[in-house]
């Protein structure tokens, strides 16, 4: 869909929305109140799951600390609802801030054992505070009211929740279409790809929890508004799962899934209590839970990603065009020809008794190509991941632009000019190509999350457009922007990632492996490319198996084996030493 | 049709990427028979997918049986054995429980202990480290008791990936003499290589794999004395 | 506190951490043989207490209706995915393992209940009947997903935990049991009296728990369930069948649990929900050990069950806040303990 088209399809959405509660019965616009509700949860769990793949089971901690925060406010302490809603966010936001922050570096099911852990914490607590109503709750909770009205029926909270909603998911799409928004998106398939470009993949999963505790705290305000009446069994661990089967449901990656999987467990929860009594009467309670767990269970099992994505790989693609007029972005300028990029000096590194690198020293000068080449199990990639902070070393020194990186952290190394692809090629599939090849530009642009969803990062945004376009014209993809980078074939990819690392204006370019996998043709495309490049005055480390390729590219070649520098020279001269040879064909035995 | 591995135009791909393309080879029963090639040129892929640990198209034949279909435990119950190239011991284990455990598909028990005690006869580091766990052993170590874990499950046919990777020459002189060795057993070895001059010493016939096909083959005494062969190691044709 | 409120909080303590490091043990040994964390094990403690309690009132527990539907479903699951793989043959080993064994295991507690055997017999009898249902619900719910991603997995293990809880309720009823006790001795040691429950607890957990090492150490079956959670690779290339040790190891599993919840249920009244907290404390002690040690598991269990029992003297009503908030430091620890360079999920 082009952004017209999406627009147009957003405003004939909001038309029906607002004109449903004329024709449907108080009882559906009740039920649509409560989808509204849980839908925002949902979008922040997209967001958080779907979009940045941190599962979370926490949620509904989050909506009962929001609606008790407002219970307080106005039903205890006698302040507006909307002190209440203030006092709900900062209270969220703040909980979910300290708690991200103390548990966001836990790896992958750890975070979500914690967020389980905690989840139940805060849900316990609940039940036992005095000042809360322990497990009876806080009742008699004002409506909130706007000016002089107070919004007590069904269809009048209905304009404000859906409001909220549409406001949510306007802002959110707008982030994950902004430079702060695709650092989420990179953030599901690991840390490796996203330290390498740049981005402090901390400090972006904290963002992304915040946002969703963020819009979990509205709903939870909406819900004690609406409701009017508080108690902890609302926000159990059992409704927490309830808000990651609505996320998960509606689609892995969709925020409007959000809203498609919260509508669809509401509908399916009421009509399973509809129709559960005539199958099993007297038993229905139990079944609904033992029926929609099996339900969730066997959709986690079939379809795991989702209605949502299921229907818009279905719909064309969104293709907004590039701004050709835009500014450029600034670029840097390269160091003279010849001066020493990278001097990588008596460096070791030990995995437990097995030294991959022994002593190993070398240097690459600007505007040169380096071969690095070497046997299988030679250390070639435990070098390269020396030498782009990847790993950190035991001894020796490793200088880049003459600053020693020992003590930097793979991204600040990223930010100071060196660029890399990988071996087993890293993309984010689901991404366009043109989306892929901006997460290279994260270092060369500024704005922030606030700016992307408020949209005031446009100009920033169509330079960064133009220069990732024109890098991909430059490797040859101009014409695949808008694919799934997923569905490229490999040779595709691999320059897809060099397009991406041309994006971020590297000093040093380091390629491991660019041509495995190659075909003759498309092996010899990329020497053409890799020798303009050179022209251009920037360095390149490349790590290769494929000798016929490295020969006839590079300038000079390093050779190892068994962890230690075998040799260094001119590819003629390293085809002709017999000790190469013997590296890679072997002694007789 | 008496060979005891025979493959018919294999293909493996891994997503959009095929690996290997096509290749036909065969062993003969008593055989050993090495696949040679650069870094990268699909061996490993194609003895994984040998094994059955990776879907593959075209036909597998062992001992005449069809493999399709066949799992993997169930094709070393048929009396295959692969020793992978990353080895996969069984690193917080102990050195004799490695070995015990490579007799795992066996119906006779009994012969089991002699066994064991065979391999610590033919790898007498091993015995000396019995009681050390797996993880502990040094690359050379590793490699013989990944070969003396194998040797329990009395294959017929033995893969062996990569035997001589990481090791220091003196070492990969000793494996390479075991595996000659082996021949007296009357087991069939499919040896994948890229220390391609020791491999096809101890080989009958050779197979070079380059980029995932087939280049060449035959007698691995011709293949040793064939100048193109450095060539598709070091490029510059 | 004085030294004797200290003894009998820490007596508590222990006989309740007891409790929970065998749920804790059977959680360690399914997560490194399948990649499973089943938090329903503290389900079917509780199953098993309820279990035990209708066999002695007499009744046929609800237990015996759960495992014929299980093994109904599980078989045509099985049969459906042999008939489309060509696999006729091996139906019948499907029928054995899925339909005649759990069968007749139901059919037998369901005729000897009203028969009202003796305790020791009862206590079998509940056994026998819980056991099938962790390898049922393996075939069912996490053999389609055998290789799914650790995380997916835990999802489903939480989803299921639900549907058990429900199916709790369906079976056994809202009411709580309390069985009655398997001795009625006591023992006196420094002064503090120690109920013979507490002593046959932490016997019967030490004992099961060296009954394990044994089995660990000392027979294939063990080796072969520890070289699957080692290196499932290297397992496959030796002949093991992950899916086969991945059933045995839910079958110790189920035991583990059984036994803790015939031993928890004439000390604490036990509901249909009461799982998921014993299980949950037990996973809790897991974690602290390190998901991978079985006596990291029993000491971390034995740990939540001291700190349980004291936080309950300081602040009764917030002792499971004060436990389950622990979990995140803990984990915090865990994650810099075990600090390796991390492998990408790709999608």
């Amino acid at each position: 869909m082009t952004r017209r088209r999406k627009s147009i399809a957003g405003v004939l959405a909001l038309v029906a929305l607002a004109a449903a509660p004329l024709f449907l019965s108080s009882f559906t616009i009740s039920l649509l109140d409560y989808i509204g509700v849980y839908a925002l949860v949902a979008i922040g769990l997209a967001l958080l799951t779907g979009v940045g793949g941190i599962v979370s089971f926490g949620q509904a901690a989050f909506v009962g600390v929001g609606a008790y925060a407002t219970a307080w406010a106005s039903a205890l302490a006698g302040y507006s609802p909307w002190v209440g809603l203030a006092l709900a966010i900062v209270l969220t936001c703040g909980v979910a801030a300290v708690l991200g922050a103390t548990t966001l570096r836990l790896q992958g099911h750890f975070l979500s054992l914690s967020t389980l852990a905690w989840g139940l914490a805060i849900g316990f607590l609940f039940g036992n505070v005095e000042g809360l109503g322990n497990f009876s709750g806080i009742s008699s909770i004002p409506p909130i009211r706007i000016g002089s009205l107070a919004l007590t029926e069904s269809a009048q909270i209905y304009y404000l929740i859906w409001g909220v909603v549409a406001a949510s998911l306007v802002a959110l799409s707008n982030l994950l279409n902004s430079r702060a928004g695709r650092a989420i998106r990179a953030l599901r398939g690991g840390n490796v790809l996203v330290e390498s470009l740049g981005i402090d993949s901390f400090r972006t999963k904290l963002a992304a929890f915040v946002i969703a505790a963020l819009l979990a705290a509205l709903s939870g305000w909406l819900y004690a508004h609406m409701s009017r009446f508080v108690s902890p069994a609302t926000f159990d661990a059992g409704m927490g799962i309830e808000y990651l089967m609505m996320a998960m449901v509606g689609g892995q990656g969709s925020l409007i899934g959000g809203v498609v999987g919260a509508s669809i467990i509401t509908f399916l929860k009421n009509s399973i209590q509809d129709y559960l009594p005539l199958i099993s009467p007297g038993a229905s309670g139990q079944l609904e839970v033992v029926a929609f767990s099996a339900i969730f269970i066997l959709f986690l099992q079939r379809a795991r990603r989702g209605i949502v994505p299921y229907i818009v790989d279905r719909l064309p693609k969104a293709s907004e065009p590039v701004d050709e007029s835009a500014a450029d972005l600034p670029k840097r300028r390269q160091p003279p020809a010849g001066r020493t990029i990278l001097s990588v000096d008596q460096v070791v590194r030990r995995f437990g008794g097995l030294t991959a690198v022994n002593l190993v020293s070398f240097e690459v000068r600007a505007a040169e190509i380096l071969g690095l080449i070497g046997p299988n199990g030679a250390g070639k990639s435990t070098m390269f991941n020396l030498c782009t902070g990847a790993l950190p070393m035991d001894s020796g020194a490793i200088a880049f632009a003459g600053e020693p990186i020992r003590r930097m952290p793979q991204r600040a190394i990223a930010r100071a000019g060196v660029s890399r692809t990988f071996q087993h090629v890293k993309l984010r599939p689901r991404m366009s190509v043109i989306d892929n090849v901006l997460l290279g530009a994260h270092t060369r642009t500024k704005a922030g999350i606030a700016a992307g969803m408020l949209r005031l990062d446009r100009s920033e945004e169509a330079s960064a457009r133009k220069e990732a376009q024109a890098q991909l014209q430059r490797v040859g993809l101009g014409d695949v922007l808008f694919e799934e980078a997923g569905n490229l074939p490999l040779g595709k990819q691999r320059l897809v990632e060099i397009a991406r690392a041309l994006a971020a204006d590297p000093v040093l370019l380091v390629l491991d492996e660019p041509a495995a996998g190659l075909r003759r043709n498309e092996k010899m495309a990329l020497a053409e490319l890799l020798r303009s490049l050179r022209a251009d005055g920037l360095t390149i480390l490349l790590v290769e198996h494929d000798m016929e390729f490295v020969m006839s590219l590079v300038d000079r070649i390093v050779v190892m084996d068994f962890g230690s520098k075998l040799c260094e020279g001119l590819p003629a001269e390293i085809r002709a030493d017999p000790r190469v040879q013997e590296a890679y064909l072997g002694s007789l035995a | 049709m008496n060979a005891m591995l025979s493959l018919e135009n294999v293909s493996v791909s891994y997503g959009h990427i095929e690996a290997v393309r096509d290749v036909s080879l065969s062993v003969a029963p008593g055989q050993i028979v090495t696949i040679i090639g650069p870094n990268g040129a699909g061996k490993t892929t194609l003895m994984m997918a040998a094994m059955g640990l990776l879907p593959s198209s075209g036909t597998m034949r062992f001992e005449g049986v069809d493999l399709e279909g066949v799992e993997v435990e169930r094709r070393v119950e048929m009396g295959m054995c692969l020793v992978p190239e990353r080895r996969e011991l069984f690193h917080d284990m102990s050195v004799g429980d490695n070995l015990l455990l490579g007799a795992f598909s066996r119906r006779d028990r009994g012969s089991v202990q002699d066994d064991i005690e065979d391999v610590f006869q033919r790898f007498p580091r091993l015995r000396e480290r019995r009681r050390q766990a797996a993880g502990t052993l040094s690359g050379g170590e590793r490699q013989m008791l990944a070969l003396g874990r194998a040797l329990m499950a009395k294959p017929r046919l033995l893969i062996l990936d990569e035997p001589s990777l990481g090791l220091a020459p003196l070492i990969v002189r000793e494996i390479f003499r075991i595996i000659a060795s082996l021949r007296s057993l009357g087991i069939s070895i499919l040896l994948v290589e890229q220390n391609a001059r020791a491999a096809l010493e101890t080989a009958d016939i050779g197979y070079v794999l380059e980029t995932g096909q087939i280049s060449q083959s035959g007698a691995s005494a011709d293949l040793a004395d064939d100048p193109g062969l450095i060539a598709a190691y070091l490029g510059g044709r | 506190m004085s030294f004797d409120i200290a003894a009998i909080l820490a007596v508590d303590g222990v006989s309740n951490g007891a409790i929970y490091a065998l749920v804790a043990i059977g959680t360690v040994l399914l997560f490194s043989v399948t990649r499973v964390m089943f938090v329903p094990f503290g389900d079917l403690a509780a199953f098993t207490a309820l279990t035990l309690a209708a066999l002695d009132g007499g009744k046929r527990p609800g237990t015996v209706a759960l495992v014929a539907i299980l093994a109904a479903l599980a078989f045509s699951m099985e049969a459906f995915a042999l008939l489309r793989a060509g696999r006729r043959r091996d139906l019948p080993k499907a029928a054995l393992y899925y339909l005649l064994v759990p069968g007749v295991l139901a059919a037998i507690v369901g005729v000897a209940a009203p028969l009202h055997p003796p305790l020791p017999v009862r206590l079998l009898l509940a056994l026998m009947a819980v056991t099938p249902i962790a390898p049922l619900l393996d075939r069912i719910v996490f053999r389609p997903v055998a290789d799914a991603p650790v995380l997916l997995l835990l999802i489903i293990a939480v989803a299921l935990h639900f549907a058990l809880v429900g199916l709790g309720l369906l079976f056994f009823g809202p009411e709580g049991v309390r069985t009655e006790p398997l001795t009625s001795g006591s023992l006196e040691i420094f002064g503090t009296t120690i109920s013979g429950q507490t002593v046959l607890i932490v016997v019967a957990a030490l004992a099961l728990s060296g009954l394990l090492y044994v089995c660990f150490d000392y027979t294939l079956v063990g080796k072969a369930l520890r070289a699957v959670s080692s290196n499932r690779t290297g397992a496959r290339l030796m002949g093991i069948r992950p899916a086969r040790a991945g059933a045995i190891a839910y079958i110790l599993g189920s035991v583990l649990a059984g036994v803790s919840g015939i031993l928890i249920a004439p000390v604490n009244t036990i509901f249909y929900d009461s799982g998921f907290l014993i299980g949950l404390k037990a996973f809790v002690g897991a974690i602290i050990g390190g998901l991978y040690s079985y006596p990291g598991a029993a000491l971390g269990a034995l740990f939540v069950g001291l700190l349980e029992s004291f936080a309950s003297f300081e602040s009764s009503s917030l002792k499971d806040v004060i436990v389950f908030s622990l979990l995140v430091p803990i984990l915090m620890w865990r994650s810099i303990a075990s600090l390796h360079l991390e492998e990408d999920d790709e999608e």
